[in-house]
Protein backbone atom coordinates (compact mmCIF):
# COMPACT_ATOMS: atom_id res chain seq x y z
CA UNK A 1 0.00 0.00 0.00
CA UNK A 2 1.37 3.48 -0.92
CA UNK A 3 0.85 6.62 1.23
CA UNK A 4 -1.93 7.96 -0.96
CA UNK A 5 -4.10 4.97 -0.34
CA UNK A 6 -3.60 5.11 3.35
CA UNK A 7 -4.61 8.66 3.08
CA UNK A 8 -7.89 7.33 1.13
CA UNK A 9 -8.55 4.96 4.29
CA UNK A 10 -7.62 7.48 6.94
CA UNK A 11 -10.08 9.81 5.54
CA UNK A 12 -12.76 7.63 5.35
CA UNK A 13 -12.69 6.54 8.87
CA UNK A 14 -13.10 10.73 9.53
CA UNK A 15 -16.54 12.49 9.50
CA UNK A 16 -17.50 14.05 6.42
CA UNK A 17 -19.41 16.70 8.73
CA UNK A 18 -21.22 17.67 5.39
CA UNK A 19 -24.08 19.93 7.17
CA UNK A 20 -21.25 22.38 7.86
CA UNK A 21 -20.70 25.35 5.90
CA UNK A 22 -16.84 24.78 4.47
CA UNK A 23 -15.53 27.46 6.47
CA UNK A 24 -16.97 26.38 9.69
CA UNK A 25 -15.38 22.15 9.65
CA UNK A 26 -12.40 22.91 10.77
CA UNK A 27 -13.80 24.36 13.93
CA UNK A 28 -15.28 20.91 15.00
CA UNK A 29 -13.68 17.86 15.24
CA UNK A 30 -14.11 14.69 12.46
CA UNK A 31 -13.00 12.40 14.63
CA UNK A 32 -15.74 8.73 14.97
CA UNK A 33 -16.47 8.02 18.39
CA UNK A 34 -14.54 4.85 19.78
CA UNK A 35 -15.68 2.28 22.10
CA UNK A 36 -14.64 1.86 25.89
CA UNK A 37 -13.10 -1.25 26.93
CA UNK A 38 -14.28 -2.64 30.06
CA UNK A 39 -11.43 -3.22 32.74
CA UNK A 40 -11.09 -6.65 34.77
CA UNK A 41 -14.26 -8.09 36.06
CA UNK A 42 -13.91 -7.24 39.72
CA UNK A 43 -13.00 -3.42 39.31
CA UNK A 44 -15.81 -3.21 36.77
CA UNK A 45 -18.55 -4.70 38.99
CA UNK A 46 -16.89 -2.12 41.55
CA UNK A 47 -17.12 0.79 39.15
CA UNK A 48 -21.19 0.09 38.22
CA UNK A 49 -21.88 -0.53 42.04
CA UNK A 50 -20.59 3.30 42.16
CA UNK A 51 -22.25 4.24 38.78
CA UNK A 52 -25.72 2.81 39.99
CA UNK A 53 -25.29 4.64 43.15
CA UNK A 54 -25.10 8.34 41.83
CA UNK A 55 -26.99 8.76 38.97
CA UNK A 56 -27.18 12.64 37.57
CA UNK A 57 -29.83 13.36 35.26
CA UNK A 58 -30.16 15.69 32.48
CA UNK A 59 -32.89 18.60 33.31
CA UNK A 60 -33.72 18.26 29.66
CA UNK A 61 -37.47 18.42 29.45
CA UNK A 62 -38.72 16.93 25.65
CA UNK A 63 -42.30 16.84 26.45
CA UNK A 64 -45.40 16.82 28.49
CA UNK A 65 -43.67 13.57 30.43
CA UNK A 66 -41.05 16.03 31.94
CA UNK A 67 -44.29 17.31 34.07
CA UNK A 68 -43.86 13.98 36.19
CA UNK A 69 -40.05 15.20 37.06
CA UNK A 70 -40.86 17.75 39.07
CA UNK A 71 -42.94 15.68 41.68
CA UNK A 72 -39.87 13.17 41.57
CA UNK A 73 -37.21 16.03 42.07
CA UNK A 74 -39.33 17.93 45.31
CA UNK A 75 -39.99 16.99 48.40
CA UNK A 76 -43.02 14.26 47.93
CA UNK A 77 -41.10 11.31 45.92
CA UNK A 78 -37.57 12.99 46.49
CA UNK A 79 -34.96 11.06 44.10
CA UNK A 80 -32.37 12.16 45.93
CA UNK A 81 -33.02 9.20 48.40
CA UNK A 82 -31.93 7.15 45.65
CA UNK A 83 -28.86 9.07 44.55
CA UNK A 84 -30.34 10.92 41.67
CA UNK A 85 -29.63 14.30 40.67
CA UNK A 86 -30.60 16.94 38.41
CA UNK A 87 -28.11 18.33 36.31
CA UNK A 88 -28.32 21.41 34.01
CA UNK A 89 -25.59 20.86 31.62
CA UNK A 90 -24.95 17.31 29.93
CA UNK A 91 -21.47 17.72 29.87
CA UNK A 92 -22.05 16.65 33.83
CA UNK A 93 -25.11 14.27 33.62
CA UNK A 94 -24.97 10.61 33.52
CA UNK A 95 -28.71 9.39 32.60
CA UNK A 96 -31.05 11.13 29.74
CA UNK A 97 -34.63 11.23 30.65
CA UNK A 98 -36.71 11.71 27.36
CA UNK A 99 -39.81 12.77 28.58
CA UNK A 100 -42.95 11.92 26.22
CA UNK A 101 -43.04 12.89 22.80
CA UNK A 102 -39.75 13.79 20.82
CA UNK A 103 -41.11 16.09 17.70
CA UNK A 104 -38.09 16.28 14.75
CA UNK A 105 -37.65 19.50 16.34
CA UNK A 106 -36.65 18.13 19.51
CA UNK A 107 -34.89 14.79 18.36
CA UNK A 108 -31.94 17.26 16.81
CA UNK A 109 -31.21 18.98 20.20
CA UNK A 110 -31.97 15.35 22.03
CA UNK A 111 -29.35 13.76 19.96
CA UNK A 112 -26.82 16.68 20.06
CA UNK A 113 -27.30 16.39 24.19
CA UNK A 114 -27.01 13.04 23.92
CA UNK A 115 -23.68 13.01 22.27
CA UNK A 116 -22.37 15.45 24.39
CA UNK A 117 -22.70 13.65 27.73
CA UNK A 118 -19.42 11.83 28.94
CA UNK A 119 -19.71 8.03 29.08
CA UNK A 120 -20.83 5.86 30.88
CA UNK A 121 -24.41 7.27 30.09
CA UNK A 122 -27.65 5.71 29.87
CA UNK A 123 -31.43 6.53 28.69
CA UNK A 124 -34.43 6.18 30.39
CA UNK A 125 -37.16 6.53 27.78
CA UNK A 126 -40.59 7.91 29.59
CA UNK A 127 -44.31 7.08 28.24
CA UNK A 128 -46.14 5.65 25.66
CA UNK A 129 -44.97 7.97 22.78
CA UNK A 130 -41.31 6.91 23.01
CA UNK A 131 -41.97 3.40 22.23
CA UNK A 132 -44.24 3.11 19.22
CA UNK A 133 -45.92 6.72 18.99
CA UNK A 134 -48.51 6.41 21.43
CA UNK A 135 -51.24 8.73 21.15
CA UNK A 136 -49.13 11.04 18.38
CA UNK A 137 -48.50 7.72 16.08
CA UNK A 138 -50.19 9.32 13.00
CA UNK A 139 -48.70 12.67 13.59
CA UNK A 140 -46.43 14.59 10.91
CA UNK A 141 -43.69 15.80 13.21
CA UNK A 142 -43.55 13.17 16.29
CA UNK A 143 -40.97 10.09 15.86
CA UNK A 144 -42.83 7.07 16.51
CA UNK A 145 -40.03 5.35 18.35
CA UNK A 146 -36.75 6.37 19.34
CA UNK A 147 -34.69 3.55 20.05
CA UNK A 148 -33.47 3.93 16.21
CA UNK A 149 -32.26 7.31 16.81
CA UNK A 150 -30.49 6.94 20.24
CA UNK A 151 -30.30 3.49 22.13
CA UNK A 152 -32.26 3.04 25.18
CA UNK A 153 -32.03 1.29 28.59
CA UNK A 154 -34.94 0.83 30.28
CA UNK A 155 -38.76 2.17 28.89
CA UNK A 156 -41.32 3.33 31.01
CA UNK A 157 -44.73 2.82 29.70
CA UNK A 158 -47.80 4.53 30.47
CA UNK A 159 -49.48 8.13 29.53
CA UNK A 160 -47.98 9.34 31.74
CA UNK A 161 -46.25 7.32 34.13
CA UNK A 162 -46.61 8.47 37.70
CA UNK A 163 -43.44 9.32 39.90
CA UNK A 164 -43.68 5.54 41.42
CA UNK A 165 -43.48 4.25 37.76
CA UNK A 166 -40.23 6.56 37.35
CA UNK A 167 -38.68 5.50 40.73
CA UNK A 168 -39.41 1.92 39.60
CA UNK A 169 -37.93 2.72 36.40
CA UNK A 170 -34.83 4.12 37.73
CA UNK A 171 -34.38 0.99 40.27
CA UNK A 172 -34.70 -1.15 37.23
CA UNK A 173 -32.13 0.96 35.51
CA UNK A 174 -29.67 0.15 38.40
CA UNK A 175 -30.35 -3.21 38.21
CA UNK A 176 -29.03 -2.97 34.76
CA UNK A 177 -26.19 -0.95 35.44
CA UNK A 178 -24.88 -3.41 38.31
CA UNK A 179 -25.52 -6.45 36.03
CA UNK A 180 -22.99 -4.64 33.57
CA UNK A 181 -26.38 -4.45 30.85
CA UNK A 182 -25.78 -0.63 30.00
CA UNK A 183 -23.54 -0.86 27.04
CA UNK A 184 -25.65 1.74 25.53
CA UNK A 185 -22.76 4.19 24.78
CA UNK A 186 -20.74 1.10 23.00
CA UNK A 187 -23.51 0.28 21.29
CA UNK A 188 -24.09 3.84 19.50
CA UNK A 189 -20.62 4.05 18.43
CA UNK A 190 -20.69 0.19 17.24
CA UNK A 191 -24.05 0.80 15.06
CA UNK A 192 -22.68 4.81 14.69
CA UNK A 193 -23.22 4.71 10.29
CA UNK A 194 -26.75 3.18 11.24
CA UNK A 195 -27.89 5.55 13.93
CA UNK A 196 -26.65 8.29 11.74
CA UNK A 197 -28.37 6.96 8.53
CA UNK A 198 -31.75 6.98 10.62
CA UNK A 199 -31.60 10.55 12.29
CA UNK A 200 -30.59 12.03 8.85
CA UNK A 201 -33.33 10.46 7.09
CA UNK A 202 -35.83 12.46 9.44
CA UNK A 203 -34.26 16.01 10.26
CA UNK A 204 -33.46 17.12 6.87
CA UNK A 205 -31.90 20.50 7.46
CA UNK A 206 -28.51 19.27 8.76
CA UNK A 207 -26.58 21.88 10.58
CA UNK A 208 -23.91 20.69 12.79
CA UNK A 209 -21.40 18.07 12.69
CA UNK A 210 -22.07 14.18 12.16
CA UNK A 211 -20.60 14.21 16.31
CA UNK A 212 -21.00 16.62 18.63
CA UNK A 213 -18.17 16.68 21.07
CA UNK B 1 -72.33 46.83 20.42
CA UNK B 2 -75.69 47.02 18.26
CA UNK B 3 -74.63 50.79 16.93
CA UNK B 4 -70.87 49.36 16.71
CA UNK B 5 -72.06 46.72 13.94
CA UNK B 6 -74.54 49.38 12.29
CA UNK B 7 -71.68 51.55 12.24
CA UNK B 8 -69.56 48.97 10.47
CA UNK B 9 -72.15 48.09 8.02
CA UNK B 10 -72.24 51.99 7.17
CA UNK B 11 -68.40 51.72 6.80
CA UNK B 12 -67.74 48.65 4.86
CA UNK B 13 -69.49 45.85 2.86
CA UNK B 14 -70.66 43.35 5.84
CA UNK B 15 -70.92 40.08 4.43
CA UNK B 16 -72.21 38.23 7.41
CA UNK B 17 -72.86 38.99 10.66
CA UNK B 18 -73.28 36.30 14.31
CA UNK B 19 -73.34 37.03 17.82
CA UNK B 20 -72.55 33.70 19.94
CA UNK B 21 -72.50 34.93 23.06
CA UNK B 22 -72.77 38.56 24.82
CA UNK B 23 -69.60 39.04 24.83
CA UNK B 24 -68.52 37.46 21.58
CA UNK B 25 -69.73 38.61 17.94
CA UNK B 26 -68.21 37.32 14.37
CA UNK B 27 -68.29 39.69 11.32
CA UNK B 28 -67.33 38.53 8.00
CA UNK B 29 -65.95 41.26 5.99
CA UNK B 30 -64.22 41.74 2.31
CA UNK B 31 -60.39 41.40 1.96
CA UNK B 32 -59.88 44.47 0.20
CA UNK B 33 -61.29 46.36 3.88
CA UNK B 34 -59.92 44.18 6.43
CA UNK B 35 -57.32 46.40 6.98
CA UNK B 36 -59.22 48.99 7.18
CA UNK B 37 -61.80 48.00 9.04
CA UNK B 38 -59.07 46.63 11.20
CA UNK B 39 -57.73 49.80 12.09
CA UNK B 40 -60.42 51.72 13.05
CA UNK B 41 -61.62 48.95 15.38
CA UNK B 42 -58.30 49.47 16.97
CA UNK B 43 -58.07 52.99 16.92
CA UNK B 44 -61.48 54.33 17.72
CA UNK B 45 -63.49 51.64 18.68
CA UNK B 46 -60.94 50.52 21.81
CA UNK B 47 -60.51 46.95 20.22
CA UNK B 48 -56.52 47.44 21.06
CA UNK B 49 -55.71 43.56 21.46
CA UNK B 50 -55.35 40.99 18.67
CA UNK B 51 -55.92 38.37 20.78
CA UNK B 52 -54.89 35.36 18.03
CA UNK B 53 -54.96 35.47 14.10
CA UNK B 54 -56.11 31.81 13.10
CA UNK B 55 -56.78 29.94 9.36
CA UNK B 56 -59.69 27.57 9.19
CA UNK B 57 -59.66 25.05 5.68
CA UNK B 58 -62.89 25.52 3.94
CA UNK B 59 -61.56 22.40 1.64
CA UNK B 60 -64.99 22.25 0.08
CA UNK B 61 -65.65 25.84 -0.69
CA UNK B 62 -61.80 26.28 -1.92
CA UNK B 63 -60.93 28.90 0.91
CA UNK B 64 -59.26 29.56 3.75
CA UNK B 65 -60.89 31.58 6.82
CA UNK B 66 -58.82 33.71 8.57
CA UNK B 67 -60.06 34.84 11.89
CA UNK B 68 -58.89 38.24 13.51
CA UNK B 69 -59.89 37.82 17.50
CA UNK B 70 -59.62 41.20 18.72
CA UNK B 71 -60.54 42.29 22.33
CA UNK B 72 -61.34 45.50 23.79
CA UNK B 73 -60.39 45.60 27.14
CA UNK B 74 -62.99 48.14 28.99
CA UNK B 75 -66.01 46.49 27.64
CA UNK B 76 -64.73 43.07 27.95
CA UNK B 77 -66.00 41.72 24.46
CA UNK B 78 -64.16 39.68 21.89
CA UNK B 79 -65.04 40.70 18.41
CA UNK B 80 -63.50 37.77 15.33
CA UNK B 81 -63.12 39.74 12.18
CA UNK B 82 -63.68 36.81 9.61
CA UNK B 83 -62.27 37.19 6.18
CA UNK B 84 -61.95 33.99 3.33
CA UNK B 85 -59.16 33.99 0.96
CA UNK B 86 -58.52 31.90 -2.15
CA UNK B 87 -57.20 28.72 -1.92
CA UNK B 88 -55.40 28.09 -4.78
CA UNK B 89 -53.78 31.07 -4.34
CA UNK B 90 -53.52 32.24 -0.40
CA UNK B 91 -52.20 35.50 -0.29
CA UNK B 92 -53.17 38.16 2.55
CA UNK B 93 -51.97 41.53 3.61
CA UNK B 94 -49.84 42.05 6.63
CA UNK B 95 -50.90 43.25 9.74
CA UNK B 96 -47.56 43.55 11.33
CA UNK B 97 -47.90 47.43 11.23
CA UNK B 98 -51.13 47.55 13.16
CA UNK B 99 -49.46 45.08 15.97
CA UNK B 100 -46.60 44.12 16.07
CA UNK B 101 -46.99 40.53 17.36
CA UNK B 102 -48.70 39.49 14.23
CA UNK B 103 -45.90 38.98 12.19
CA UNK B 104 -45.11 35.83 14.48
CA UNK B 105 -48.66 34.42 14.29
CA UNK B 106 -48.10 35.38 9.81
CA UNK B 107 -45.18 32.94 10.04
CA UNK B 108 -46.99 30.18 11.74
CA UNK B 109 -49.97 30.31 9.15
CA UNK B 110 -46.91 30.58 6.04
CA UNK B 111 -45.59 27.20 7.19
CA UNK B 112 -48.37 25.53 8.62
CA UNK B 113 -50.83 26.49 5.92
CA UNK B 114 -48.63 27.81 3.14
CA UNK B 115 -50.27 31.08 3.38
CA UNK B 116 -48.25 34.06 2.35
CA UNK B 117 -48.09 37.22 4.17
CA UNK B 118 -46.33 39.67 1.76
CA UNK B 119 -43.98 42.29 3.49
CA UNK B 120 -44.12 40.59 6.66
CA UNK B 121 -40.79 40.34 8.91
CA UNK B 122 -39.15 36.82 8.38
CA UNK B 123 -42.87 35.17 7.11
CA UNK B 124 -40.68 32.65 4.92
CA UNK B 125 -38.47 31.27 8.10
CA UNK B 126 -39.23 27.50 9.49
CA UNK B 127 -41.02 28.24 13.25
CA UNK B 128 -41.96 24.96 14.44
CA UNK B 129 -40.62 22.78 11.40
CA UNK B 130 -37.36 22.62 10.60
CA UNK B 131 -36.44 21.39 7.45
CA UNK B 132 -39.60 20.75 6.16
CA UNK B 133 -40.28 19.59 2.72
CA UNK B 134 -43.64 18.71 1.98
CA UNK B 135 -46.73 20.47 1.01
CA UNK B 136 -47.99 22.36 4.44
CA UNK B 137 -49.00 19.62 7.11
CA UNK B 138 -51.87 21.74 8.73
CA UNK B 139 -53.90 21.74 5.20
CA UNK B 140 -56.76 19.04 5.15
CA UNK B 141 -55.33 16.98 2.28
CA UNK B 142 -52.57 16.37 3.86
CA UNK B 143 -52.55 12.90 4.69
CA UNK B 144 -50.54 12.51 7.81
CA UNK B 145 -51.32 9.20 9.03
CA UNK B 146 -49.99 8.12 5.46
CA UNK B 147 -46.94 10.37 5.97
CA UNK B 148 -46.24 9.20 9.48
CA UNK B 149 -45.80 5.43 8.04
CA UNK B 150 -43.65 6.32 5.29
CA UNK B 151 -41.00 8.52 7.41
CA UNK B 152 -41.04 7.33 10.88
CA UNK B 153 -40.07 3.75 12.04
CA UNK B 154 -43.50 1.80 13.08
CA UNK B 155 -43.03 -0.90 16.27
CA UNK B 156 -44.97 -3.84 15.37
CA UNK B 157 -47.92 -5.22 17.79
CA UNK B 158 -49.23 -1.66 18.38
CA UNK B 159 -53.28 -2.17 18.94
CA UNK B 160 -56.42 0.37 19.36
CA UNK B 161 -59.35 0.22 20.79
CA UNK B 162 -62.49 2.57 20.69
CA UNK B 163 -62.85 3.98 23.71
CA UNK B 164 -66.69 4.05 24.00
CA UNK B 165 -66.95 0.35 23.36
CA UNK B 166 -64.05 -0.40 25.53
CA UNK B 167 -64.96 0.89 28.47
CA UNK B 168 -68.42 -0.23 28.14
CA UNK B 169 -67.11 -3.41 27.81
CA UNK B 170 -64.87 -3.34 30.65
CA UNK B 171 -66.28 -1.05 32.97
CA UNK B 172 -70.15 -0.28 32.46
CA UNK B 173 -71.29 -3.77 31.70
CA UNK B 174 -73.62 -4.08 34.16
CA UNK B 175 -74.71 -0.39 34.00
CA UNK B 176 -75.44 -0.58 30.25
CA UNK B 177 -77.37 -3.48 30.71
CA UNK B 178 -79.55 -2.01 33.28
CA UNK B 179 -82.40 0.52 32.55
CA UNK B 180 -81.88 3.92 32.03
CA UNK B 181 -82.09 6.31 35.83
CA UNK B 182 -85.01 8.78 34.98
CA UNK B 183 -84.43 12.23 35.89
CA UNK B 184 -87.31 14.05 37.76
CA UNK B 185 -88.86 16.15 34.85
CA UNK B 186 -89.18 13.73 32.54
Amino acid sequence: MNKKHIDDIEKQMKLANEGLPECERCLFSDDRPSSVEAFNKYYEGFLNWARSRSLWMLAFGTGCGATELRPLMTSRFDMARFGIFPRPTPRQASVFVVGGYASIKTIKRIIRSYEQMQGPKYVIALGSCTINGGMYYDSYNTINRLDYYIPVDVYIAGCMPRPEALIAGFNRLKEKIRAGECEGMNEYTEKFDWYKENQKQIIKDWNMPDYNW
Amino acid sequence: MEQLIRKIKGMVHLKAYRKQRDDLYFITVEKAQLEMILSHLKKNEGFTHLAFLQAVDFIEDSRFQLTYMLYNYETGVNLGVLVLIDRDKPEMNSIHKLWAHGWQYQRELHELYGIDFPGSPRVHESFVLEGWEEMPPMRRDFDTLEYSERTFFQRPGRSTNDPKEYMKEKMYKNYAASPRIRRDDE
